[in-house]
């Protein structure tokens, strides 16, 4: 067993786990946020992807413990104020979920991809950036509009927000 | 997953002293070999020791002859790097080509190396550019590294900490990927060295790991160039045979990407 304190979504959690626990696991059992799905077990679906230290990758092929002292954001940390994140925004308007089981993984995987991609994303750039995420119902078209839609709110935010600040 | 002890050295000395403590310990990386495995009861070690925390285990730096690279950087880091891309830009293509964006984001040089899968990207690059193995207590020529399927020269308790990649006159890589599961059916790694010396490696086929094709080296020693392949046939035995392809089609495909990649020099091809 082990005592480890992870940042989840901005609220320090501190918790004695197994050392074996994953941390997906960690997330919906320990903390209830099952916001974050488990769906291959084999680090191939991508229904588990969260931000662990900013970066986008597969909880169920990381260990709680190793995670001790990083900062965690998964799909429940996404929304402000009641406000849906843009590519939450865009999923919905787009009907980019069908069953919606991939859905947060796709999101956390599409915002890492928009954040981090050099230049303007295309639609050959998306499905690309999206290889480590599979959708079981294939409703990767309206999956690619509504990652393209948002990245383009993403950055005129980004553009404005860098106006302000001058 | 069976239980397990987790340990975070933050030495080297530290994670050599625990590794030589514990019985049933294995050193860990990036883990997304490791943790499947641990996942399906085919590994079982009582302690893990991650090794990620060792401040000597990362950096990327290049001198004028060569790069060298922390064993504990991930592939993301690789794939990203300006010094990297600069110097020998096919070897963060290939990094780029690994799993998927998250296992990039996690998955480390050193993990790929020292786990030798006869299907994983990153021997190929180390044997063909006659790479240098950097552990906690010697040096190796990648030609002595790499000792068959996941077996390398490494002793149990010993620790890659980085590898020196001597900057090519040219090289390139070319690989086809298995649809499901994205390892290489086959790939091939070529590099011309800087003293002229043409040396490469192919991953994915070979029934011992990777290795180097004698046929294929002498070929393109006597003419560095494309067409120096055409009519040149690498023999099935010794390749692997498995329910993705048979050593005949193997043996085909590696003559194939040797020529794609002769064809784009400097560049990392996937073929899907």
């Amino acid at each position: 067993m082990a005592r480890i304190s992870i940042e989840v979504n901005g609220k320090q959690h501190e918790r004695e786990v197994e050392d074996r626990t994953l941390l997906v696991h960690f997330l919906r059992e320990h903390l209830g946020l099952t916001g974050t799905h488990v769906g291959c077990d084999t680090s191939q679906c991508g229904a588990c992807t969260i931000h662990l230290d900013g970066l986008a990758v597969k909880s169920c092929t990381v260990l709680a413990v190793s995670a001790d002292g990083a900062k965690v954001k998964t799909i429940e940390g996404l929304a402000r104020d009641g406000r849906l994140h843009p590519m939450q925004e865009h999923f919905r308007l787009h009907h980019a979920l069908q069953c919606g089981f991939c859905t947060p993984g796709m999101i956390m995987s599409a915002i890492d991809l928009v954040q981090r991609s050099e230049g303007e994303l295309d639609e050959h750039g998306v499905r690309h950036g999206l290889e480590g995420n599979i959708c079981r119902c294939t409703g990767y078209h309206n999956i690619v509009k509504a990652v393209l839609a948002a990245a383009e709110e993403m950055d005129r935010a980004k553009l404005s927000i860098a106006a302000q600040q001058g | 997953m069976y239980q397990t002890t987790y340990h975070r050295p933050a030495t080297l000395a530290e994670a050599r002293s625990l590794a030589s403590e514990m019985s049933e310990a294995v050193y860990m990386s990036g883990g997304h070999t490791l943790i499947p495995a641990m996942k399906s009861r085919l590994a079982a070690p009582e302690h893990v020791i991650d090794l990620r925390r060792i401040p000597e285990m990362h950096g990327i730096s290049v001198a004028p002859h060569n790069v060298y690279i922390g064993a504990a950087t991930p592939h993301a880091t690789v794939a990203a790097s300006r010094e990297v891309r600069g110097a020998i830009p096919v070897l963060a293509g290939l990094a780029g080509s690994i799993g998927d964006r998250q296992v990039r984001h996690v998955g480390t040089i050193g993990g790929s190396v020292a786990n030798n899968d006869p299907a994983a990207d990153y021997p190929s690059a180390v044997l063909a550019l006659g790479a240098t193995v950097h552990t906690d207590r010697r040096e190796m020529a990648a030609d002595d590294f790499f000792t068959g399927l996941y077996e390398t020269a490494r002793e149990p308790d010993e620790i890659l900490t980085g590898f020196s990649f001597p900057i090519p006159q040219v090289a390139a890589y070319a690989k086809l990927r298995n649809a499901a599961s994205r390892y290489a059916i086959a790939g091939v790694f070529l590099a011309r060295l800087t003293d002229g010396t043409v040396r490469v490696a192919v991953t994915g086929a070979g029934n011992d790991g990777v290795f180097r094709p004698a046929v294929i080296e002498a070929a393109l020693s006597a003419d560095f160039s494309p067409e120096a392949l055409d009519g040149i046939e690498i023999d099935p035995a010794g390749l692997m045979s498995d329910i993705h392809a048979t050593a005949e089609y193997r043996a085909h495909l590696v003559v194939v990407l040797a020529k794609r990649a002769m064809q784009n020099p400097g560049a990392a091809v996937v073929l899907r």
